[in-house]
């Protein structure tokens, strides 16, 4: 079989000569053979119930926690913490319930990252207090001394930039997210309010947004930080579901 | 001869192009509210200017006719945009190994990460970015321009548009790879660039694919050559998968941010078929092209197999498609795409074998020239990772060993044994080749440069893959370890400490494999600049294509 030029006459193969002669049926017949297991892989994934579960408790994100979830994209912080817990006895036992897909539905795009230099942050709502967080950042090694996390000091005082926070919304809405009328036009006093517990938006704020960590979130500085932004979004992280009240065979009918 | 005659006069396209991409980026730079989206821009801009100015030079300096499609008989071959993209290559070669190997030391001496743009999270993207996209990408661009030339005996189509591929694709990279650093990325995992920079990659990939497909048309050769298939194959489909992944909606024109169009299983899935078929595809079918025709044509034997050929080939572009999803298991994606993609990846692992085993029996009887030239030896270690690379993937993809191996430093070792081992030496093996043909010398200016090169990062690989499988597998066992009351053993912080020493072996051996990489810039450029014209005749013998 070692004939190095293409082989003539009576096999299977001769019939490649159509193929190997002219580019234009090669081009269709490339475009074909990739597209299988595209469309196949794919597909169903828009269509089929399994797939599409709904799950009680998940909302768009606020106004800050949407800013505080585009600085984690902007850092790169995917790059070491995964937000993807899989279904197995140590990761359930490390990190908390295994992650839905459901729970990502409002992330354009997902974090599930693909590495872990450090921990997964798919259930890091509620772990830690502000103030942790807060120092953590600033000083990674202030608080785990084997940490080998860059610091991030200069989001404590590099103030939010909230200029397109409205066109961000509203772009949200336009790939699918559930942001109403609502919400858009109250973007920036939920803004403003998410940061400033005494206000009287803030309850408007939990009325749009349930279970919405309201507070001061970086005590370091006065006005509305990166730091305020990226620390809301981080203690929201895998808080949205009950998992008292999720029913994980509910959508299997 | 083949001889335009109309008069000198401004052709189609040659300026309508640039000025429109002058104006916009003009228009953006001063219209954004956005700093760091200022920077791209105006860069584009200065860019786009440059081009006006350079195609009026290249104007006032042609001649009237179109240059010939043949001379005397022979092609004429149009090798300059090749050349061009080979620099390039060498570039970001450069600036890609050592992104990497100061994030490398980055997480053994964390007090390295420079705030804000030289942090681990922003400088990550560009090494993936610089080093698969930049080096591999125009490594790519330049082999196939030359080899679809050389096989089909034909010019390359177009005039302006080679160069516009090849400087194109680069302003992409620079222009993407500079918005990481700036804090301008959709953070999808090899499929970083926002919005604006994957247009401009459309732009130029839709071009690619016209100038190589055009010079396939001009062909004197009734057969395409297998080579051709590859780098076809690679062009489509990384169409395909481009527009894909990073469909998305921009917040405004005058702002960077945008946001993907999927969320949800789509968008996993999208990211886990675009993330593995960057791999599959890009540094798979596009490099088995260079394979193809740089190991043959130094061994100077005939290609083992044309039928394995057609089989390596159809099966690996089909197989290749399916294994998306296999590196997320027990994951929120449905449980029968990561069954299909287990299979997809044994069936694979058999595609690649017999790639691998057609390229490495076109060395029968010529095995003893592995003793004398290392460039070929290069060539043939790359096959040998090729193998190696694709069976481990194939284990990788086992659920049991997925569970163990996932978000560990094995990931990184297994990455970096295709990355280093397999496209890193195919690329030097192909650019040793060409920088002589290319630049008419009789041969490079040091084989014993080579055989260091060679030696210097094998050691580093060897230290690199080495070190990232005992890592890996120790921390996945961390990880999982009980004690024997029945809790977790290990905090995750102590994961992390026991991972030091090996990091910093990581980082030593991917420096050694860097330092190596710098003996072939000193070879290359005293080749191109001190060694021996070869004589006129020297040209390379045409291959016939197969």
């Amino acid at each position: 079989m070692s004939s190095s030029g293409p082989p003539h006459g009576g096999s299977l193969f001769s019939g490649h000569q159509l193929l190997g002669t002219n580019p234009v049926y090669l081009v269709i017949g490339i475009l074909v053979m990739v597209a299988l297991g595209a469309v196949a892989e794919i597909a169903p994934l828009f269509y089929l119930k399994t797939t599409l579960e709904a799950v009680h408790g998940m909302r768009p994100y606020t106004p800050l926690e949407l800013a505080g979830r585009n600085i984690y994209v902007r850092e790169g912080c995917a790059s070491c913490h995964s937000q993807m817990i899989r279904a197995l006895r140590a990761e359930v036992e490390r990190y908390g319930h295994s992650s839905l897909a459901a729970e990502s539905m409002y992330d354009h795009p997902l974090q599930w990252g693909s590495k872990r230099n450090g921990p997964d942050l798919a259930r890091v709502g509620g772990e830690h207090t502000d103030a942790w967080h807060v120092a953590h950042l600033t000083n990674p090694r202030s608080v785990a001394p084997q940490s080998i996390m860059p610091s991030y000091a200069f989001l404590m005082t590099t103030p939010l930039d909230a200029r397109e926070l409205v066109a961000n919304i509203q772009t949200n809405r336009q790939v699918g997210v559930p942001y109403t009328n609502d919400m858009v036009a109250n973007a920036m006093a939920d803004l403003r309010a998410q940061v400033n517990p005494d206000s009287p938006e803030a309850a408007a704020l939990l009325k749009r947004y349930p279970k919405a960590v309201v507070r001061k979130f970086n005590r370091m500085a006065a006005d509305i930080t990166e730091g305020d932004a990226l620390v809301a979004y981080l203690q929201v992280l895998g808080t949205l579901v009950d998992f008292n009240l999720y029913d994980d065979k509910a959508d299997l009918h | 001869m083949q001889i335009d005659s109309r008069p000198k006069s401004f052709r189609g396209g040659e300026i309508g192009l640039v000025a429109v991409l002058a104006l916009l980026c003009i228009f953006v730079a001063a219209q954004t509210i956005e700093s760091a989206y200022a920077f791209p821009m105006g860069f584009g801009a200065l860019v786009a200017a440059a081009a006006i100015f350079a195609t009026f030079q290249r104007f006032n300096g042609r001649a009237a006719e179109r240059p010939p499609l043949e001379i005397g008989g022979l092609p004429n071959y149009n090798f300059a945009p090749v050349k061009v993209a080979i620099l390039f290559a060498l570039f970001w070669g450069l600036a890609g190994m050592a992104v990497g190997v100061i994030i490398a030391f980055e997480l053994v001496f964390p007090g390295l990460n420079i705030a804000p743009w030289f942090n681990f999270g922003r400088l990550q993207p560009l090494h993936t970015s610089a080093a698969i996209f930049g080096f591999g990408g125009d490594v790519l661009l330049a082999t196939s321009f030359y080899v679809v030339q050389r096989t089909c005996r034909a010019r390359l189509a177009g005039d302006l548009a080679p160069w516009f591929v090849v400087l194109g694709y680069n302003v992409f990279i620079l222009i993407a790879g500079a918005g990481y650093l700036l804090g301008i990325t959709e953070r999808k995992e090899y499929a970083e660039p926002e919005r604006y920079a994957d247009l401009g990659l459309t732009m130029v990939w839709v071009v690619y694919l016209l100038v190589f497909l055009g010079t396939m048309f001009r062909r004197k050769e009734p057969h395409i050559f297998v080579a051709n298939w590859f780098y076809l194959a690679f062009i489509l489909t990384i169409a395909m998968l481009h527009v894909g992944a990073t469909l998305a909606v921009p917040v405004s024109i005058f702002w960077s941010k945008s946001y993907v169009l999927w969320s949800y299983v789509q968008d996993a899935m999208f990211q886990g078929w675009d993330g593995h078929n960057a791999v599959g595809i890009f540094l798979t079918a596009g490099f088995l092209g260079v394979i193809y025709y740089f190991a043959p044509k130094r061994a100077e034997r005939p290609i083992y197999s044309y039928r394995l050929s057609i089989i390596h080939f159809w099966s690996l572009i089909f197989a290749s498609i399916w294994t998306g999803p296999r590196s997320l298991h027990f994951t929120a994606l449905p449980g029968w795409t990561q069954t299909l993609a287990i299979t997809f990846s044994i069936m694979l692992w058999m595609a690649s074998w017999a790639g691998m085993i057609n390229a490495l029996l076109t060395l029968s009887g010529a095995w003893d020239k592995l003793r004398t030239d290392p460039v070929l030896r290069m060539l043939v270690v790359s096959i040998a990772f090729y193998g190696m690379s694709t069976f481990e993937d194939a284990a990788m993809s086992i659920r049991s060993v997925a569970s163990l191996a996932r978000y560990t430093g094995w990931t990184d070792g297994a990455v970096h044994s295709g990355a280093l081992g397999w496209i890193a030496f195919a690329s030097f093996g192909a650019i040793y080749c060409l920088i002589p043909w290319l630049w008419n010398k009789r041969e490079l200016y040091s084989l014993r440069l080579v055989s260091w090169h060679f030696w210097i990062a094998t050691l580093g690989i060897v230290l690199y893959i080495t070190s990232m499988w005992v890592a890996g597998i120790l921390q996945g066992l961390m990880w999982r370890g009980y004690a024997p009351q029945g809790a977790l053993q290990y905090s995750f912080i102590e994961t992390v400490a026991a991972m030091h020493p090996f990091y910093l072996i990581r980082a030593i051996g991917g420096a050694l494999f860097l330092i190596a990489y710098c003996l072939m810039l000193y070879n290359v450029a005293m080749t191109i600049t001190v060694s021996e014209q070869a004589a006129p005749a020297a040209q390379p013998t045409l291959q016939p294509a197969e």
